[in-house]
């Protein structure tokens, strides 16, 4: 579904991603762990079409497209989905409004009809139940005042919504208590399909307690630096990522 | 027009001007206003035209408009072949309004006015000067003061025409009361109008004004109106302002609040080449309340300064103004927010804000808060932002698979809106909502289907 082949990406002048190497395929779930600054969250938002981080490198083909040619809209009506670590607040434009016109947007671009106010309303209280967001919620700006959990909750509320084909987690687990996190994984889990992909990007173990990933990924100093089972995240917990650093001779 | 003489200056010219056309500008008048004429020209003559140099106009140079004496003046009425309310319909749907109209500042003959509670008086100012000169001139010019601007002794020397309303005391006008002021001429046209509106204690009423220009020769149009709101009286007053880019429009709104008194006024200025609102509210009463706000939208050479000043002279009043500014191409724009809490005005609230987001590098914002705040007992803030689309709220949108266009519209129309939330009919917010999306996706706003369509 997603192969990376070779990325090196720069913000500021900086080189932050320096080769990266990646193959996801349906069904998998990969977690990609890293000490804080090895290039997780860059990774992820060069992914979804971020510009401010240059390419400097590298292809990323998407469904056997050239996602790297495609602005970030046209890579999240192909199906790619990214669940920001600080979710933006937009006073003034309504979470109706704005969850209607991206479904609509997804939809004009697959040649579907455009959905009617009654349908998006059920799809909307369908979903809405599902991930379990307090109703409340959707008849606010987008973010505009959202507790921690709140907004995260609402970045699983909007997958849900649309239904990505790859979901990318940046640090979904930061700033969430314990029950948050339950309800998040809980959504992320039953959003999973055996034709869809999930990156989970984090720092911790915690998440992966509740979203077992088929792959771990170490990244380091922008490369990966280590692939293996689920088990690797038992000893990336038990060493730390001292432990990495060690093995590669630092 | 000018009969091939020479002037040294403008200043000179319109005085000139005014001393030619004395006794036809003054014809049918009581006495009173021809005192009121005496005092503008002098204090015009005194004062000029704004210029650079002008601090009350920094932003708004008017030396070169008034250059040109190509302005054609209308001392009599233009003449009507046709039926205004066949050439202009007002198209907000289900939005039932007493519709009035004004053409080149002139009280259209036409208007109907039967409908109308017992005891009201609406009218063309002219009429009410003779009608009623006792009402009339109790309230004329108590409020738009000749000494203190030059534009507003420009409309004193030569106010001839427009609205006078007189709601009296415990009476409720539910239907909005919409005035619509075209400008239509076969040359260039400078316009006076001046209306004067009272609202009687515990009164309410609902005012929109509607600015357009119907034909494309250039037009200076200098609009006051002042308002009293007697205790307990509440108005609301909206204005639109869709005029084309030959336009300069300098705008007068001037207010005066009795205890107890409800405001809100809204100046969507949509259009237009040169806008100047001068907005004034004089709190003459304790626990008034008065809401300003204002939204502008310029685009290629336009310029649009917003002159706000409130007047806390008792205590307990409220006043809020929101003012934000959309800004593309090459235009320019100005806010210049006064407060001045007086000794004595205790337990004062003012807020004011301005923010503005420039499209381009090439668009321009001044801002300018003005506090005077000579007591202690006071909640008083005032903030101004200037910046451009928030890239990352952008960013946010279009990983939803929201194109770019799409994604910069809706994030405008959000900044707007706060503004927009503050219009309290709803028909009317509505209909300018969708004219503020027409505009900011830079088709013509036109929100009339008139048959004299002009674009400029």
């Amino acid at each position: 579904m997603l192969i990376i082949k070779d990325l090196h990406a720069k913000v500021e002048g900086k080189e932050i991603l320096r080769g990266i190497n990646l193959t996801i395929n349906a069904g998998e779930v990969h977690a990609i762990m890293g000490p804080n600054g090895s290039g997780k969250s860059t990774l992820a938002n060069v992914l979804a079409g971020n510009t401010s981080f240059e390419v400097t490198k590298g292809e990323v083909t998407f469904n056997g497209r050239d996602l790297l040619a495609m602005p970030a809209d046209v890579r999240a009506k192909e199906g790619l989905f990214l669940s920001f670590q600080y979710p933006v607040e937009i006073p003034g434009v309504s979470m109706i409004n704005f969850l209607k016109t991206a479904v609509n947007e997804s939809r004009k671009y697959h040649q579907l009809k455009e959905l009617s106010a009654g349908d998006f309303l059920k799809l909307m209280r369908e979903k809405k139940e599902l991930v379990q967001i307090d109703s409340q919620l959707t008849n606010r700006s987008v973010n505009e005042g959202f507790s921690g959990g709140e907004k995260k909750k609402n970045e699983i509320f909007q997958m849900a919504m649309l239904e990505p084909k790859l979901a990318i987690l940046d640090e979904t687990d930061s700033g969430l208590d314990i029950d948050a996190l339950r309800i998040v994984a809980n959504g992320v889990n039953l959003l999973k399909r055996p034709e869809n992909a999930t990156i989970v990007v984090t720092h911790y173990q915690r998440l992966l307690d509740y979203i077992v990933p088929d792959v771990v990924h170490v990244l380091y100093k922008g490369q990966i630096v280590k692939t293996a089972g689920k088990d690797l995240v038992l000893e990336l917990e038990e060493k730390g990522y001292d432990w990495i650093k060690k093995e590669l001779g630092e | 027009m000018n009969e091939n003489r020479s002037f040294e200056t403008a200043e000179a010219r319109l005085g000139q001007l005014y001393q030619d056309n004395k006794e036809q500008i003054g014809k049918g008048f009581p006495a009173f206003m021809q005192h009121e004429r005496e005092k503008a020209l002098a204090a015009f003559l005194r004062m000029g035209i704004p210029d650079r140099k002008t601090e009350n106009y920094k932003y708004t140079d008017l030396t070169k408009l008034f250059e040109n004496d190509s302005f054609d003046r209308a001392f009599q009425p233009t003449s009507f072949d046709f039926d205004m309310r066949e050439v202009f319909t007002c198209d907000v749907p289900e939005f039932d309004t007493h519709l009035l109209f004004h053409v080149n500042g002139w009280y259209y003959p036409g208007n109907q006015t039967t409908d109308f509670p017992k005891g009201m008086i609406i009218c063309s100012l002219k009429q009410a000067m003779m009608q009623y000169p006792d009402l009339v001139a109790s309230h004329y010019g108590r409020m738009a003061d000749s000494e203190s601007d030059p534009i507003v002794a420009l409309n004193s020397l030569f106010a001839i025409d427009g609205i006078f309303l007189y709601i009296p005391d415990n009476v409720l006008i539910e239907k909005p009361i919409q005035v619509i002021n075209l400008l239509r001429s076969e040359e260039d046209l400078y316009v006076t109008q001046r209306n004067l509106v009272v609202v009687g204690k515990n009164a309410r009423v609902k005012l929109m004004f509607c600015d357009h220009t119907l034909s494309i020769h250039s037009y200076i149009a200098n609009y006051l109106t002042e308002v009293h709101l007697l205790e307990d009286a509440v108005a609301d007053i909206y204005g639109t302002q869709n005029q084309h880019n030959g336009t300069a429009h300098l705008n007068g709104l001037f207010i005066r609040q009795e205890r107890n008194s409800g405001l809100i006024t809204n100046t969507i200025s949509l259009h237009g080449g040169i806008t100047r609102n001068n907005i004034l509210v004089d709190f003459a009463g304790e626990n008034a309340e008065a809401g300003l706000y204002g939204l502008s939208l310029t685009d290629r050479d336009q310029l649009n300064d917003n002159f706000i000043s409130v007047n806390h002279n008792q205590p307990g009043c409220r006043s809020n103004q929101i003012y934000k500014n959309v800004l593309d191409d090459n235009s320019s724009g100005g806010f210049t927010g006064r407060i001045h809490v007086m000794p004595g005005a205790k337990k004062t609230e003012a807020y004011q804000r301005n923010n503005s987001v420039l499209l381009t590098k090439a668009a321009r914002m001044n801002t300018k808060p003005q506090l005077v705040i000579d007591n202690d007992d006071v909640k008083c803030s005032h903030g101004a932002t200037v910046g451009q689309i928030n890239e990352e709220a952008l960013f946010y949108l279009q990983t939803r698979g929201i194109p770019e266009k799409e994604a910069r519209l809706m994030l405008m129309f959000a900044f707007a809106h706060e503004v927009l939330a503050n219009i309290r009919v709803e028909p009317l917010r509505q209909s300018i909502d969708r004219l503020i999306n027409k505009r900011l996706r830079g088709e013509v706003s036109r929100c009339h289907n008139c048959k004299l369509e002009c674009i400029r």
